[in-house]
């Protein structure tokens, strides 16, 4: 019951994505999924433009005022509109989850499936490694590296990333493991194609579907920990606008001035969910069960 | 030939099956009418796409639930609607009056659990014996198929097995509740050949033994001409010719048939080209209105635009063929 | 064909391959300390030669041996112990070139890469591999067997089953090779579709000349396209001989009884001896003597010592009695 496609053309860009709208459509959760990504990408990149203030603009006059027409989200307590830090916040919070989960995937990735091609005593070493790596808490270790480096951006995103990589590389080795099973494998190496042949050719892009849903379902807690970390100070210092930091700064307001905490806490929770919601329909959509027509 | 009652163990009828598509829907099965009598050795002889293994796993009610769709047809397993059977009915129906058995045993037997257990799971489940009369009666069972230390057989792991002991395990475990009906597909594919041909000997032993009929689909006609007493040939989901085997493979009526047959290697000299069915299997996604055997057949008319119906031969009521052709007779 | 035709053909043709006494054996459980406890003896003392433009046909079933062969042939695995002579081409190049194709077209093909890269990888292997130079490559062997070039860019599970061992045979080709190995290469084919194959590569052996050496448990295959037939067990050559001989008129009792159990087009099937085993002995713990012995019924006074090959250039067994 295979499709001989000899006869057929190929299909065209056009049907190829009403083939995915009509798989998309048949699961609400990830069209919501999906539509809050969007929003929230439109919002990140669109953000000078929709913003009803400038971020960083102080204006004491109007300290902790609550929701209004001209201040959607109400102000914090140095007078700058929470919309619209709340907006280019998304630039920080959710630029920081997308880089390091795509780095971490990369680097994890890569490493993996040498890993797993190399075998023997670099793949033990490696293992153990990722082990060492995957045994101490992970907040904990951020922390630890974020303080050690010093607290910013580019430091709290070396250690998410670094944090990251070990559940991809156990991920990419156990993929290379099996694949390097498989008859195409047994074939290149008839041919007598070496390690990086077999990782560049053959192994990479097998190992890619399960990484790639393993990549969707984790953007979401990327972006968690980044606003984690902007929560207890580590990540974007001020006066840069960035969720974890206003929702920490919020607690100190938060009895007489609910709008604080909560419209950045409210992004983070929708932002996640979506995300999560995306990569849960995108791990459907890979499943066998479609490869298998 | 053996002598049978009336009512055929099995009974399809006019079968047509699909499996909804993105687009165009997959017609597995298009009109496919066959049946089986008491104590008969049947085979369905096709290639891919031709709906045998279809057939087969929808007899025990096996696919998916809702991944396909009764157009047309009835199907009746002793004298019971196999397609509106409920989940119910069918776990006693399976294993006690029809079991079937696979390629694959290898993956037809959990690999985490010693044989005896499997066996003994599945005699307890349809005859309410103890434990020790279960395990007494597995013990013969596999004595029966000819296997020399059936207490080691129990105890062990399957893939501490070898193929063919596996199949003649799951040979063992499919006569214990003596069903009326076997299904066998492709049982011995996947084994060597002179294992394959004990098997085929154990098989029809015990069938002859306990009168239980076979229905063996396979890819091999040459097995089939070895083994079966009548023979349905399979295209694209539909029966194109059927009768007594020897009938069948001695003058075959369909093109399609002829055309299977004169492509065996030993139907040439050694070194001469081989006799080969122009083109490919059509897609069943978009099957064509009229013959589906037309674009590859070296005899093709205007008439084949319209679908032949199974005609029977000579006023055979057993014999029929599926094309427009008149009958050849033997040279 | 006649056999005398056969002959004349193997006889001239120059030796491009030689076994002598080739053992390969490979350890298995290791202890604690990672020593083997045993060993699987896959070959066990295999006298071959491979003639130019000749198909060698290996018969066997599971566990004689024939996948470790075709490793062998293909230097994924060293001999333990006896040598593998290659004869060096006329062009003074180093050893000849070995391609093969493999049983099972579905898990050969990589899933994920469009044909025309599947076809010259071969090629691109070994580095050096302008993207041009490779499509036109691919473009030429493709059309050789029968792949329409505009399908380059396809990738294999649009193709059905035939299709796919088409472009198997086409990556063994691309790199112009003298030999190649072909394991059990129409067995996951539908009848038809193997017809069509196996026309196919008596095709390209007469055009390029090839050499084959079709590994197969399918005896009508390996009559229809063999020259000569080399049956094995238990990792021994058993009975060599041309085709014609070894498989009309078989005198080795296992090949006997092989044969007798094909299943032929309107022979019924004789019930007898279900109980007599059937299956190989393992290969841990080889047998004394001869190792058919115990499933042979011509068993006598000098099988218990290791029977070696008896005969002439034409026909040689591995038997006393029969030899």
């Amino acid at each position: 019951m295979s499709a001989t496609l000899t006869a057929s053309r190929r299909p065209r860009w056009s049907e190829k994505l009403a083939y995915l709208a009509y798989q998309i459509r048949r699961s609400p959760l990830t069209m919501a999924g999906l539509a809050i990504t969007f929003i929230v990408l439109l919002c990140m990149v669109f953000a000078p433009w929709l913003a009803s203030h400038a971020p960083n603009a102080l204006n004491l006059a109007e300290r902790l005022a609550p929701p209004s027409a001209e201040h959607w989200f109400g102000t914090d307590e140095v007078g700058r509109d929470l919309f619209s830090r709340v907006l280019f916040g998304s630039q920080q919070s959710v630029g920081v989850g997308l880089f390091v989960a795509f780095a971490s995937c990369f680097i994890g990735g890569l490493l993996g499936c040498f890993s797993g091609v190399i075998g023997g005593r670099f793949d033990a070493l490696i293992m153990r490694l990722m082990d060492i790596m995957l045994s101490v808490p992970s907040l904990v270790l951020i922390m630890a590296l974020a303080a050690a480096l010093g607290a910013s951006l580019f430091n709290a995103m070396l250690a998410i990333t670094l944090v990251r990589i070990p559940s991809y590389v156990r991920l990419a080795r156990g993929q290379a493991l099996s694949i390097r099973q498989m008859g195409y494998v047994k074939a290149a190496q008839t041919f007598g194609a070496g390690r990086w042949h077999m990782v560049h050719w053959h192994v990479a892009r097998n190992a890619m579907p399960p990484l790639l849903v393993q990549l969707s379902l984790d953007i979401g807690s990327a972006i968690l920990m980044a606003s984690a970390l902007g929560f207890i100070g580590l990540g974007a210092q001020q006066p840069t606008a960035e969720w974890g930091a206003m929702v920490a700064t919020g607690r100190n307001y938060i009895l007489d001035n609910w709008w604080y905490s909560t419209f950045p806490g409210l992004a983070i929770l929708i932002t996640a969910t979506g995300f999560n919601l995306l990569g849960d329909g995108v791990r459907d959509l890979l499943d066998p069960r479609q490869q298998g027509k | 030939m053996t002598m049978h009652s009336s009512t055929p163990v099995l009974t399809i009828n006019n079968l047509s099956l699909e499996f909804p598509a993105y687009k165009n829907n997959v017609k597995a099965l298009n009109g496919v009418s066959l049946h089986v009598n008491p104590g008969e050795i049947v085979g369905v002889v096709g290639e891919s796409g031709s709906g045998k293994s279809v057939t087969a796993m929808l007899t025990m009610r096996l696919l998916p639930e809702r991944s396909y769709r009764i157009t047309e047809g009835s199907l009746s397993m002793l004298n019971r609607d196999m397609l509106a059977a409920s989940e119910k009915e069918l776990l006693q129906i399976r294993g006690r009056d029809a079991a079937m058995i696979f390629q694959e045993p290898m993956t037809a037997l959990n690999p985490t659990r010693r044989i005896g257990r499997q066996m003994l799971d599945v005699i307890i489940h349809h005859q309410k014996i103890s434990a020790s009369d279960a395990r007494q009666k597995a013990i013969a069972l596999l004595r029966d198929m000819h296997i020399a230390s059936p207490e080691q057989v129990l105890e062990s792991y399957p893939f501490e097995l070898s193929g063919g002991m596996r199949q003649r395990v799951m040979i063992a475990l499919a006569f214990s509740c003596e069903p009326q009906l076997l299904i066998a597909d492709e049982p011995t594919t996947a084994l060597d050949v002179t294992v394959q041909r004990q098997v085929l000997l154990l098989l029809r032993e015990k069938a002859r033994q306990k009168g239980t009929a076979i229905l063996l689909i396979t890819h091999d006609m040459a097995l089939v001409s070895q083994f079966c007493d009548r023979v349905y040939v399979m295209y694209t989901g539909a029966v194109v010719e059927q009768g007594c085997t020897n009938e069948v493979m001695g003058n075959p009526q369909h093109p399609y048939t002829q055309g299977l047959l004169s492509g065996l290697p030993e139907m040439v000299e050694p070194g001469h080209p081989l006799m080969t069915i122009p083109g490919q299997v059509p897609n069943l996604a978009s099957l064509p209105v009229g013959c589906t055997f037309e674009e590859r057949c070296p005899h093709s008319m205007p008439v084949c635009a319209k679908r032949p119906n199974l005609v029977s031969i000579n006023g055979n009521d057993q014999r029929k063929s599926a094309c427009w052709l008149p009958v050849k007779e033997l040279s | 064909m006649n056999i005398a035709a056969i002959h004349t053909v193997t006889d001239i043709a120059p030796e491009i391959l030689r076994l002598n006494d080739v053992r390969v054996r490979f350890p298995v459980s290791n202890d604690w300390l990672g020593r083997p406890k045993g060993h699987a003896h896959a070959l066990n003392g295999i006298d071959l030669e491979v003639r130019a433009g000749e198909t060698l046909g290996i018969v066997g079933e599971s566990g004689c041996g024939k996948s470790t062969l075709a490793q062998l042939l293909m230097g994924l695995v060293a001999p333990t112990s006896g040598e593998l002579n290659w004869v060096a081409r006329k062009n003074g190049e180093g050893r000849n070139n070995v391609q093969i194709v493999f049983q099972d077209p579905q898990s050969s093909l990589d899933p994920r890469l469009p044909i025309w890269k599947i076809i010259t990888e071969p090629l691109s292997a070994r580095g050096n591999a302008p993207r041009a130079k490779m499509r036109d490559i691919a473009a030429k062997v493709a059309s050789q067997v029968g792949i329409r070039p505009e399908y380059l860019d396809r990738f294999p599970h649009q193709f059905s089953g035939g299709q796919r061992q088409r472009i198997a045979i086409a990556r063994a080709l691309s790199s112009d090779p003298d030999i190649i190995v072909l394991d059990e290469p129409t067995s996951a084919l539908d009848i038809s579709v193997q017809a069509q194959i196996l026309n196919l590569l008596a095709e390209l052996q007469r055009a390029r000349n090839l050499t084959y050496i079709l590994i197969s448990h399918n005896v009508s295959v390996v009559r229809h396209m063999a020259n000569r037939v080399a049956v094995m067990y238990l990792g021994q050559i058993v009975e060599l001989g041309s085709a014609g001989q070894v498989l009309d008129q078989p005198r080795h009792p296992y090949t006997r009884l092989l044969l007798e159990a094909v299943p032929r087009l309107g022979v019924p099937l004789h019930a007898e001896q279900i109980a007599a085993p059937t299956e190989l002995p393992g290969n841990r713990q080889l047998p004394e003597g001869c190792f058919f012995r115990e499933r042979c019924n011509l068993c006598t006074g000098g099988c218990e010592k290791p029977q070696a090959m008896k005969g002439n250039e034409h026909h040689r067994v591995r038997c006393h009695v029969k030899g």
